[in-house]
């Protein structure tokens, strides 16, 4: 068996069939999430409050701070990113 | 009491017609009152599938605006006792379609027969919901193909959410996954997914695969669903699911495999 016969067996290149798996548990499940949660309306607003409170102090980007209401099985989380960059610290 | 089936998937060209029509003739083969009913508004074409085109007098929405009653829009099937075919309209537009309207006839035909089958239309909108609102099992046509498994999960998502059990807080529908359209060889060859990555991905309870198979369009060429051509594979793969729908365990045919697999577990 040539070398690159060996390899080829150990990792043979992904199947069609295995791509089109993952892309759609990966978007099935996003879908699902987007299904399950209630529809927030005061999200964006509690946003650009925190926004807010967290500039008096550190200045950030709009797009530095996420805010995320996930669920997992009963209960629901409530996720709050703020990044902060080098130059914040 | 008359059970109400739902056959849908939210992607068109999957195979509900086929599936509808082949599904409606086993459970009527096995001797059980069932009627089909076309929900495809404007898009008739149940009757075709079935052979009985000629036949249409009066359909669904004559009969929901009272302009004709109820058994003279039924079609008897000429080949199998007990199955009937309810038409839809085909020259009204698809909202001429309303609850009340769909639950007086659903519960006329309730009192008459033990199984209704509802052929839906594709798409995720009116149509679609009245189709699905008053059904008490569903069957989930999904093709092994992204944007079918896809349609499959939002259409999943109304079952659970835009249908009178779902509305009214009964039991849930109950959902089966029925794969059609499968080509063994491509899955073999990595370029199809597997019936048991379609179940994993829309993790439902799993009722049948349909093979990819000539004999289906052969069928609706002739007008005979495809359950009465004792040489099709796909024929003989709608008479096992409608046995494995009756609570059967239908024997286990050869090339199937990924079958035996997928029912050890
Ligand atoms: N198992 C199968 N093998 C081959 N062709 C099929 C199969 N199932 C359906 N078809 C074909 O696919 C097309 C769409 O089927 P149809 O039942 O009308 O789908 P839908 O009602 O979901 O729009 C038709 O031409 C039909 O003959
Ligand atoms: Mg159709």
């Amino acid at each position: 068996m040539s070398i690159l016969k060996y390899f080829y067996t150990l990792r043979p290149p992904k199947k069609t069939a295995a791509v089109a798996k993952e892309r759609l548990q990966i978007i099935v499940a996003h879908e699902r999430n987007l299904r399950d949660s209630p529809v927030i309306e005061y999200l964006p607003m509690l946003q650009q409050e925190l926004l807010e409170v967290v500039r008096k102090y550190i200045a950030i980007q709009d797009e530095d701070i996420k805010i995320n209401i996930e669920k997992d099985g009963e209960c629901e989380i409530l996720e709050l990113n703020i990044t902060l960059s080098d130059e914040n610290q | 009491m008359a059970k109400i089936i739902v056959v849908t998937s939210g992607k068109g060209g999957v195979g509900k017609t086929t599936t509808s029509a082949a599904f409606a003739t086993g459970l009527a083969l096995r001797g059980y009152q069932t009627v089909v009913i076309d929900f495809d508004v404007g898009l008739r074409n149940l009757d075709l599938v079935m052979g009985c085109e000629r036949r249409v007098v009066y359909d669904f929405i004559n009969v929901i605006n009272g302009e004709g009653n109820l058994n003279q829009a039924l079609i008897k099937d000429k080949r199998v006792e007990n199955l009937f075919i309810l038409p839809a309209s085909q020259t009204r537009d698809k909202d001429a379609l309303s609850l009340k309207g769909v639950l007086k006839v659903l519960e006329t035909l309730r009192k008459r027969f033990e199984f209704i089958v509802c052929d839906s239309p594709a798409g995720i909108e009116h149509g679609a919901i009245m189709a699905m609102y008053f059904a008490d099992e569903a069957i989930v046509v999904t093709n092994p193909e992204v944007s079918s498994v896809r349609d499959s999960d939002r259409i999943i998502g109304m079952l659970s959410s835009k249908t009178r059990r779902a509305v009214q807080n009964l039991p849930a529908i109950k959902e089966h996954l029925l794969v059609t359209r499968y080509a063994p060889k491509r899955v073999t060859s990595g370029d199809m997914l597997s019936v048991e990555d379609v179940q994993e991905i829309l993790a439902i309870p799993f009722l049948g695969v349909i093979p990819e198979s000539k004999s289906v369009l052969q069928a609706s060429n002739s007008g005979i669903p495809v359950t009465l051509d004792k040489k099709s594979d796909a024929g003989q793969a709608y008479l096992d699911v409608v046995a494995r729908f009756l609570g059967e365990e239908p024997p286990v045919r050869e090339k199937k495999g990924f079958l035996t697999r997928l029912f050890k577990n």
